[in-house]
């Protein structure tokens, strides 16, 4: 099994997961993260059994609510609710109140009063998902806030990665995109630095927040140096308002340079992996052929892997209430 | 109608004097400074003990009137800033405030008028009217003018009028966005980031109009390493540029906005750590000429947000002269040098006749123990909200009486 850089203690608590809510990885240690992994693992094989709905969780109440469009995030949280057998709810932006100048912490304390178990939320904010989580009785998981963290998406992109290569530790994984305004990356970052991979950054120097450099990350602003030798590609998808002239010239020379595209990943690992959190825009980040290429993309079983992650977490999270520790 | 303060610490920052003595009031004039002054028939003596009488602090920069935190600071002269429920870009509504505030009851109040009208940046606002009604400067508060054709026209002519044109230093289309520094902590966090350099462009930019025009510029907080020595080449090259900047960009930098604290949540935003340090050097070699509180209550409901949308500013007041004074006990900056930014600069960049203990002036006046230790506490705050960072920080340098026009409006036991 892999090793990791930082010595495996076992948090005071004596718990592998000493933490009540999921808001971010910044700041979680390796044991923690490894822990949600293993967890998720056992989740995986049920997910491919024909009856997938255990009664694990039965009688908790999940709420997602979303501040934010968002499909797949949702559904993937609603599907692993449902699977360990929760009573969940979602609610998304246009249904809810903070339409009605509604401040975020009275959503909270009205929500809290209804007594959930788990809420996940994702918001517009950087931050905003801790605030809440202060006003809350139960677990809160991040579902992406602003630009700060997506956790569950690093965590499923880690499992991904330790399924195909058997260990993130060592691994030179890139990370290429919009990092500036991306959550993914911060969360992806900060995970497999925690776990002991080199990570490289590829950007236009527009898209790169400042002093990134002091994450602990290997800047590039190249494909064809960046990619060099690569062990894991994660694209991150550029969306639509950084495209015209405010950030890039255009899609056609973004394409040019910044696409991933057969050509410049010939310069990786033979049996270098792509990822994508998805949804991709095609001829835009990526070639149609990286992207479908059946033996390097791992896109679609992120999304497998998102489910069982996102169940293990709500699993975890929900022991001290279970009495299952 | 007399008080006679005696056995102080007499330090007039308007002349650098620092000298033991007596000073007595009379009819809200300072009637006579000296040693060993006898109190004339009836006259209430207070006996000091050795503390700083000085006077008092004229806060260049206060978003609200709140007198009560104000005089409790040893502020006895506020400058309230344009941007208003009723923004103060006329003579009518300057002329309003400065009634309002003559009551004899609160600490002086005048009013900042807006640079340009609507403060939009646009049109040069009355800047003549206003000043007759008794408007001390002339300022868009929280944005620049940022149009330097529009500029300078309001420093052509205000220089007729002599008044004073103060900028808010920052660029605002490269800060477009942006709530904290630019920098780790920013990427770290995921916030939309300022650069330093929004800083520094405005101010180079405004140091040429003002050699292109001979107006002065006064720029109302600086917060980087950059803009200090921006201010500083300026000033060497004989540019009538001056600045300010507030005690929290003296004592933070912007990791006190990790775990998202909106309390920390200032513009311009709390920056590094290097940044800091070159502040406090700055106004320690007097590139910065005032220190201001940027007074700005903001209730919870503000501040008890995402990050991104509470609002901006800190309750500083109460805390001006203790915060200030803890570069001092540093052994940073020099007492006289910090009372001047207190006191006798703005005084004197505004044309006031306060700031200064002569013979003759309006006994505005606050007396201190530079020494005693103290907790910041918020709920202890004269001021209705409470947004400080600096809850339960221990500081040192307690103001002890406040006197506007020989009137004690704030004082406290010990």
């Amino acid at each position: 099994m892999a090793s990791y850089p930082r010595a495996e203690i076992s948090p005071p608590s004596g718990s592998l997961f000493p933490h009540k809510h999921l808001l971010g990885i910044w700041g979680m240690d390796p044991t923690s993260i490894k822990h949600l992994l293993d967890v998720a693992e056992k989740y995986v094989d049920q997910n491919r059994q024909a009856k997938k709905t255990t009664s694990t969780c039965a009688g908790l109440t999940q709420i997602n609510l979303f501040f934010e469009n968002s499909t797949r995030t949702l559904m993937s949280f609603e599907i692993a609710g449902k699977r360990l057998g929760m009573d969940t709810i979602s609610m998304s932006t246009g249904s809810s109140s903070i339409k009605k100048g509604e401040t975020l912490l009275d959503t909270a304390a009205t929500l809290n009063a209804m007594h959930p178990d788990v809420l996940v939320m994702r918001h517009a904010d950087s931050g905003a998902v801790k605030l809440l989580s202060e006003k809350m009785d139960c677990a809160v998981i991040n579902a992406g806030d602003g630009r700060s963290e997506h956790p569950t998406q690093a965590l499923l992109d880690a499992l991904t990665i330790r399924r195909r290569k058997g260990q993130i530790h060592g691994q030179t994984i890139v990370i290429s995109g919009d990092i500036a305004h991306s959550r993914v990356a911060r969360s992806n970052i900060y995970l497999l630095n925690a776990m002991g991979a080199r990570v490289r950054l590829i950007a236009p120097p527009t898209l790169l927040p400042a002093d990134v450099e002091r994450l602990g990350v290997e800047v590039y602003h190249r494909m064809d140096e960046g990619l060099e030798g690569a062990d894991v590609v994660m694209m991150l998808r550029l969306q639509q308002e950084r495209m015209n002239g405010a950030f890039l010239p255009s899609l056609r020379e973004y394409y040019r340079f910044w696409g991933l595209t057969k050509e410049k990943l010939s310069v990786a690992k033979d049996d270098v992996l792509v990822m994508h959190p998805g949804p991709m825009n095609r001829g835009v980040e990526i070639a149609s052929d990286v992207a479908d290429d059946l033996d390097r993309s791992a896109i679609e079983e992120q999304v497998e892997m998102g489910v069982a992650v996102r169940m293990a977490c709500l699993d975890v999270l929900t022991r001290g209430l279970r009495g299952d520790e | 109608m007399a008080t006679l303060y005696k056995n102080a610490r007499l330090i007039d920052p308007s002349n650098e004097t620092d000298v033991k003595g007596d000073l007595l009031v009379e009819n809200g004039l300072i009637a006579e400074i000296g040693e060993n002054i006898t109190a004339p028939e009836g006259a209430e003596i207070v006996d000091c003990k050795g503390r700083i009488l000085s006077p008092g602090i004229i806060d260049m920069r206060s978003h609200s009137v709140d007198s009560a935190a104000a005089a409790a600071g040893g502020i006895t002269t506020v400058i309230l800033q344009p941007n208003q429920t009723t923004l103060i870009d006329s003579d009518a509504v300057v002329e309003r405030i400065r009634r309002r505030s003559e009551d004899g009851n609160s600490v002086r109040v005048y009013p900042m008028g807006a640079a340009t009208q609507g403060m939009a940046g646009e049109q040069v606002a009355e800047i003549g009217q206003m000043q007759e009604s008794g408007a001390v400067a002339f300022t868009d508060c929280n944005k620049a003018v940022s149009n330097p054709l529009v500029m300078r026209r309001l420093l052509e002519y205000s220089g007729y009028f002599g008044a004073l044109i103060v900028q808010y230093a920052q660029d605002d289309s490269l800060a477009a966005g942006g709530f904290a520094h630019e920098g780790e902590l920013a990427t770290r966090l995921g916030l939309a980031g300022i650069p330093a350099a929004a800083e520094v462009i405005q101010i180079e930019r405004d140091a040429r109009l003002s050699e292109l025009t001979g107006s002065p510029v006064h720029f109302a907080l600086v917060s980087s390493r950059e803009g200090v020595e921006a201010v500083r080449r300026a000033k060497a090259q004989g540019i009538k540029i001056t600045c300010a900047t507030a005690p929290h960009y003296l004592m933070l930098n912007d990791n006190a906005l990790e775990g998202y604290r909106t309390f920390a949540k200032v513009l311009p935003p709390l920056r590094g750590e290097e940044d800091r340090l070159a502040l406090i050097a700055g106004l320690a070699d007097g590139t910065i000429d005032v220190m201001v509180s940027d007074h700005n209550p903001k209730s919870a409901d503000v501040k008890r947000l995402p990050l991104g949308q509470a609002a901006a500013g800190i309750v500083g007041a109460e805390t001006l002269l203790a915060l200030t004074l803890s570069v001092v006990h540093s052994g940073k900056v020099e007492l006289m040098t910090a009372l001047k930014a207190l006191i006798s600069t703005p005084a004197q960049l505004l044309k006031l006749p306060y700031g200064t203990l002569k013979k003759g002036t309006p006994a505005d006046l606050m007396i201190f123990d530079a020494e005693k230790p103290w907790r910041i506490l918020s709920e202890d705050f004269k001021s209705v909200a409470k947004n400080t960072p600096f809850d339960t920080v221990p500081v040192q340098g307690q103001v002890w009486r406040t006197i506007v026009g020989g009137k004690t409006l704030f004082s406290q036991e010990a």
